[in-house]
């Protein structure tokens, strides 16, 4: 074990009151009290951590300044000047992004007879799906429906979701996870095939459906297996950095640029589905974050030049237990399982301070308050805060050797740093996780603008203004599988190819200058650039004239 | 402020920070505003820096960096060899030799801290075979594994495989598991997998080992294990439309009425941790 010294004192007392804790009752909090820890202590209610938007269809909302700043930017490279005569790709669907929502929407479209392209900014697969360990929700116990299930989503999302789309994620659960066992996803099973459930926060029954902890990289891991059982053409390192309109403004495919080479190509496609993920790498307010490299709201931003309308912009979801020590891995997840599980949350005074499977908001907030209010945090030798997950506990509730063999993910994580998560508790502070809103669809994954279609964590309405753990692996197969399905049909029904160019483009740029955005502001952002200081400021694959925002 | 100065063999600049950039440690922007919330970390004691050799390169970072954040401390942007920063993807799979030792070591660079004089390189990408196959309509024998991929025979036990895992998987194992034709084992053993391609860099018998595991799993997900019949059971309900009233009166409700059944206990009653 590597805590320091001080650290120490704080472990003791909290094994100390480990067997008072086991037969603690705690109550969930009302729906008052809740409203006053997210008041207080979510980062979301921060005043001067947002602003309003400029320009665009959401002129006059509210989103952090991270966000604002890539959604009111310049192009990062003038595409007007390309020569749309002779597209590199020509074809029935264009899905970018290749994480599970466009993976799942590139294997329908295929299915349903499209020619289909996928491109992606990085390998296919990394992706935040390759990251989710906890598991996916589905109602299909006897004791459970799925009209419970819609009642937790709502629940979670302050009753704000679309509720067209918060039903197509219900409904559709049982149907996806079918599909999932079908493909060999190798799901935690008791022998007569009965699915393994647990609770994840906020879930009134157990629905939550796993793979060990490595839910999404197994699902991921099949998905990307099955896309290349079809032979469905990929494109990797190849980024999205403009989408391409026809005279009407319908959307009629991308411009890509090959990260290594710089070169940049041009596809035409009869429909488009925006599969992007999210924004972690953003870093809103300065958090860590737990998304993988390439979440930097690259669909929001290519959405919005088209004029597609997002929704809940002003709400991202800070994960209530992310890494607080050792250094070198804070911000990363400490998945909700754990929680789940059984594990409490601890204070230095060795008490628990909130009931553990409450939503993420209200227990992240809960935490901030515990460090920061309370000042009942403990302090890491690097300034950082954090309260205790009383990990260890997981075993003497399930016996030894549990956490090792059900948690092995988290348990390698810490074990790297010599911190056994079986003996000892791990630090544990809130981290940005998930982005709650996005583009603005339908329930057949529809923007408002024509031609193009979103699924995925770039996607916004479903959850409200708060997701439930298991609902986001759950709504990029639903919506994505949706939206391979839509888009193959309207494709279908276009007799000819669409016309291409970048006309959307000028008008837009006009608004940026009318309302004064700096010149040197440019999105996409693409991927973050962690250098130090001095060796910022370019990215060698687009060329000098085009600096990241 | 320390001084800017050139070191290093080979002849490479090593160009030591200033000491205020201790954000790129855990991954944060170095243009974001000082930290609004406490866990933000404090700078690094700036007098601890080490050599590492990046591909042969040397440079000077501070200790205690993960390999990822100190080749970018160094000012490498990643474009390959980068993914999903947590140890899930395997693109950043890294060889490297330190000090004093004829060992060959492994580690993941966004999870693997820096030593003082290690030689390393990323293998973000190794060629490799993948069979095809149709999940649906397979139906596996002990010979499947052997028919998709015949080299698994040529397997000669020397254990690299094993010794260069990451993730310490027995890999040896697996292919042996493999050749006998147990999927449950195979499967068993090779879950943690992230297919980082470091076992076919170093396989005499050209075996790749990661889509082995991957072919044994699904058909364990899909053929061996039994399937679930409650899922079935509601699958049914659904399609014979039994569900949709349910969900449909609710969609119709406004926040008030919705927030009401939510904390009613009796409406939604919590199952039992
Ligand atoms: C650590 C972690 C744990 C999680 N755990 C859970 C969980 O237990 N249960 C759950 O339900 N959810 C969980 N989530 C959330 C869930 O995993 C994600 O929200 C979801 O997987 C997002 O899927 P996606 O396909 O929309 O996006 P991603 O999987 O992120 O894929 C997006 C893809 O688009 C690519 N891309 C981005 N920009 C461009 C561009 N300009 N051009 C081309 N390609 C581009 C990206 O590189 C990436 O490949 C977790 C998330 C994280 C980060
Ligand atoms: S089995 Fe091979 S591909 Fe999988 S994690 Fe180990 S070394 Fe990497
Ligand atoms: S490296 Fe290849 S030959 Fe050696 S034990 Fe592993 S599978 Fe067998
Ligand atoms: S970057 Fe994904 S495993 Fe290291």
């Amino acid at each position: 074990m590597v805590y320091p010294e001080s650290m120490r004192e704080s472990i003791k007392r909290l094994e100390g009151t480990r067997k008072e804790r086991m037969d603690q009752e705690f109550v969930m909090r009302t729906a008052d009290q809740k409203k006053e820890l997210l008041k207080g202590f979510h980062p979301d209610y921060i005043e001067e951590s947002m602003r309003e938007l400029t320009v665009g269809p959401n002129k006059g909302q509210r989103t952090p300044h991270e966000l604002a700043d890539v959604l009111e930017a310049y192009p990062v490279s003038d595409v007007g000047g390309l020569d749309f005569g002779s597209p590199d790709y020509d074809v029935d669907v264009l899905v970018i992004g290749g994480g599970g929502a466009g993976v799942s929407a590139a294997l329908v479209a295929k299915e349903a007879g499209a020619n289909v392209l996928l491109v992606t900014k990085l390998r296919v697969g990394d992706a935040n799906t390759r990251m989710a360990q906890g598991g996916i929700q589905g109602a299909d116990k006897p004791n459970d429906s799925p009209e419970r299930h819609y009642l937790d989503v709502l629940g979670g999302g302050h009753f704000k979701n679309v509720p067209e789309l918060a039903k197509a994620l219900v409904m559709d659960a049982p149907g996806v996870v079918t599909w999932l066992e079908k493909l060999g996803v190798m799901f935690d099973k008791e022998d007569d095939g009965t699915m393994k459930t647990i609770h994840g926060g906020g879930t009134s029954r157990k629905r939550m459906h796993f793979c060990r902890d490595y839910t999404g990289a197994e699902i991921m891991r099949v998905l990307r297996d099955e896309m290349l059982n079809h032979d469905v053409p990929e494109v990797e390192f190849a980024a999205a950095i403009e989408l391409l309109t026809d005279s009407k403004g319908a959307v009629s495919g991308a411009v890509l640029v090959n990260l290594e080479t710089g070169q940049k190509r041009i596809v035409r496609a009869k429909t488009t589905i925006l599969a992007t993920g999210g924004c972690g790498r953003l870093h809103m307010q300065g958090f860590p974050c737990t998304n993988h490299y390439g979440a930097t709201a690259d669909g929001l931003v290519l959405a919005y030049r088209v004029g597609a309308e997002l929704a809940f912009i002003d709400t991202i979801q800070y994960h209530p237990t992310g890494v607080a020590y050792p250094e070198q891995i804070v911000g990363l997840l400490i998945t909700e399982k754990v929680r789940s599980l059984g594990a409490h949350l601890v204070n230095s005074e060795g008490n628990r301070f909130i009931y553990e499977l409450e939503s993420r908001d209200i227990t992240a907030s809960a935490i901030i308050r515990e460090c920061r209010e309370q000042k009942k945090g403990i302090d890491t030798p690097t300034g950082g805060v954090g309260v205790w997950l009383d990990s260890p506990l997981l075993d003497v509730l399930k016996g030894e050797g549990f956490v090792r063999s059900s948690l092995p993910a988290m348990f390698h994580q810490f074990a790297r740093y010599d911190i056994e998560m079986d003996k000892v508790p791990v630090l544990t502070y809130p981290t940005q996780h998930y982005q709650n809103g996005g583009i603005l669809v339908n329930g057949k994954a529809e923007t408002g603008v024509k031609g193009l279609y979103a699924a995925g964590e770039t996607v916004g309405g479903i959850h409200g203004r708060n997701r439930l753990m298991g609902n986001s692996l759950l709504d990029i197969l639903v919506f994505g599988r949706r939206a391979g399905e839509a888009a193959a049909e309207a494709a279908k029904a276009m007799k000819q190819a669409p016309e291409i160019g970048a006309s959307h483009v000028g008008p837009f740029v006009e608004e940026l200058k009318a309302a004064g955005v700096p010149k040197d502001r440019r999105s996409p952002k693409l991927l973050p650039d962690y250098r130090r200081p001095e060796m910022q400021g370019r990215y060698a694959f687009l060329g000098p004239e085009c600096t990241p925002a | 402020m320390r001084k800017k100065r050139v070191q290093g063999s080979k002849g490479s600049r090593v160009e030591p920070s200033d000491g205020t950039c201790a954000r790129v440690a855990v991954g944060l922007p170095t243009d974001a505003e000082p930290g609004l919330d406490p866990s933000t970390p404090q700078p690094l004691d700036p007098s601890s820096f080490v050599t590492i050799h990046v591909m042969g390169k040397a440079y000077e970072v501070p200790a205690g960096l993960t390999i990822m954040n100190a080749m970018e401390y160094a000012g490498y942007q990643f474009i390959r060899g980068c993914g999903c920063r947590g140890g899930f993807c395997g693109a950043c799979g890294t060889v490297y030799r330190t000090k004093d030792s004829y060992k060959l070591k492994v580690g993941l660079a966004c999870q693997t801290v820096i030593e003082d004089g290690m030689f390393l390189t990323q293998l973000p990408f190794y060629p490799a075979n993948k069979a095809k196959y149709d999940i649906e309509t397979l139906e596996p024998t002990t010979q499947t594994l052997v028919r998709y991929y015949p080299e698994i025979m040529r397997c000669i036990s020397c254990n690299s495989c094993t010794k260069i895992c990451p993730q310490d998987i027995d890999v040896m194992g697996y292919i042996n598991a493999a050749i006998r034709g147990d999927h449950e084992a195979v499967a068993d053993m090779s879950f943690d997998c992230i297919m980082c391609g470091l076992c076919a860099s170093r396989c005499p018998a050209e075996i790749v080992h990661y889509n082995v595991g991957l072919l044994a799993r699904r058909i364990v997900g899909a053929k061996l294990h039994k399937r679930a019949s409650d899922l079935a059971e509601r699958l049914k309900e659904i399609e014979a439309g039994e569900c949709e009233p349910g969900v449909d009166k609710l969609t119709q409700m406004s926040e008030e009425e919705l927030s009401k059944r939510f904390y009613d206990k009796k409406i939604r009653d919590i199952e039992p941790r």
